[in-house]
């Protein structure tokens, strides 16, 4: 853990902030930003603590975009968690009440067919770059692969909750075939 | 588009007309702690994406909204930047209780896993070390990696349909410039959104 100071907690909030309003299609989308930014610009964490954080947050119910909230925490402690998990939901939700309050006159209206169309593509292209950029991560090796294709097709062909899913892959993990 | 004005109607939960699409007399309308504990259970119920949860609860449980007000808001809030269940805990929470409830909702949702967290860093912190407990956390990594792929190829069927080139084109380039050029995230958005965006609008 790195030692927080005002600037940190600026340099957070100012981050997590402004990505707040580019993460389309959720938290999982904006995993490859985290990643740049607090792996390779800042330092703020191992390529290792960063495969480790996002593993911690697909298991902790809830949100995916909690793994800000460990983010935060690994740079300035409960302070930086709590600025960092402030910053990456209190822009899109002020906009989200505003949009809200006004979507209810515009329903139906050609645009949100249109914006659908032009964006969905975009969220597909950006949860695939997540995936390939936790497949990239040290520690990843032959069997990794295995179990990322193993729950691929388990989830896309049979109806199984994500959480058996990640119990077999952690116990797989622990028997040391990893 | 003409500017929108905070959140007509709904500040004042007396008045059910503000919200067209049928607030039926017989829907119950949540109170502040009710919107808490709701999406609380909703967050705490919900591993690997909350949306049937969120789903059960509020439609069939406690029958806040009608099956199509929950696509309806839903739809809504995948367009709207930040994570789609946030949003839509703060557009339900104001449609009933105003700014208050917006701050119920999402307090609820994102309050609870907030504390489980940071006591799960806390552990982290302290035995991240043991190589049972990374080889653990590599499993699951894997895993997640696996499950968000068999999403995109959900998701990814219906661009294929009628022999679309763009739709497909534009997930491509986007998968390559974030995953494996790893360009900065604003910069590839700033051009492939407006880009996307005015395909749309040609194929309309």
């Amino acid at each position: 853990m790195n030692s927080g100071g005002g600037g940190t907690l600026l340099t957070l909030a100012g981050f997590f902030g402004v990505l707040s309003l580019f993460a389309i299609g959720g938290g999982n989308s904006a995993v490859p930003e985290m990643y740049r930014f607090a792996v390779d610009v800042q330092h703020w964490l191992s390529d290792r603590q960063f495969a480790d954080s996002f593993a911690l947050a697909q298991l902790t119910p809830g949100p995916n975009i909690i793994i800000v909230t460990l983010i935060g925490f690994h740079v300035a402690g409960v302070l930086g968690a709590l600025v960092a998990t402030l910053a990456m939901c209190g822009p899109p939700a002020v906009f989200a009440y505003f949009v809200g309050g006004a979507s209810d006159r515009f329903k139906g209206k050609t645009w949100h067919a249109v914006l659908s169309r032009a964006l969905v593509p975009v969220t597909i292209g950006l949860i695939a770059a997540s995936a390939a950029v936790v497949t990239s991560t040290a520690g990843y090796n032959w069997m990794s692969l295995a179990i990322t294709v193993g729950t691929a097709l388990m989830a896309y062909f049979v109806r199984v909750h994500p959480l058996w899913l990640f119990a077999a892959a952690a116990v797989i993990g622990m028997s040391g075939l990893l | 588009m003409s500017v929108p004005s905070p959140i007509p109607g709904p500040a004042e939960p007396s008045t059910p007309t503000s919200l067209p699409s049928a607030t039926l007399p017989e829907q119950p309308q949540p109170t502040l702690t009710e919107l808490f504990i709701a999406f609380a259970t909703i967050s705490l119920s919900g591993f690997g994406g909350v949306l049937a949860w969120s789903r059960r609860m509020l439609v069939e449980e406690r029958k806040w909204l009608t099956a199509e007000q929950f696509n309806e808001t839903y739809a809504l809030c995948s367009f709207l930047p930040g994570g789609n269940i946030l949003n839509f805990s703060v557009i339900f929470g104001a449609r009933f209780r105003g700014v208050g409830g917006s701050i119920a909702a999402a307090g609820g949702l994102m309050g609870p896993p907030l504390l489980l967290v940071l006591i799960i860093a806390g552990i982290y912190a302290h035995y991240g070390d043991l190589p049972l407990l990374r080889r653990a956390l590599t499993g699951v990594a894997s895993a997640a990696a696996g499950l968000m792929a068999a999403t995109v190829a959900k998701m990814a069927r219906p661009l294929f349909r009628n022999r679309a080139v763009i739709g497909p084109l534009i997930a491509f380039v986007t998968f390559a410039a974030i995953g494996v050029m790893r360009w900065p995230l604003p910069l590839v958005l700033a051009v492939i959104v407006p880009a996307s965006i005015a395909a749309a609008m040609v194929r309309r």
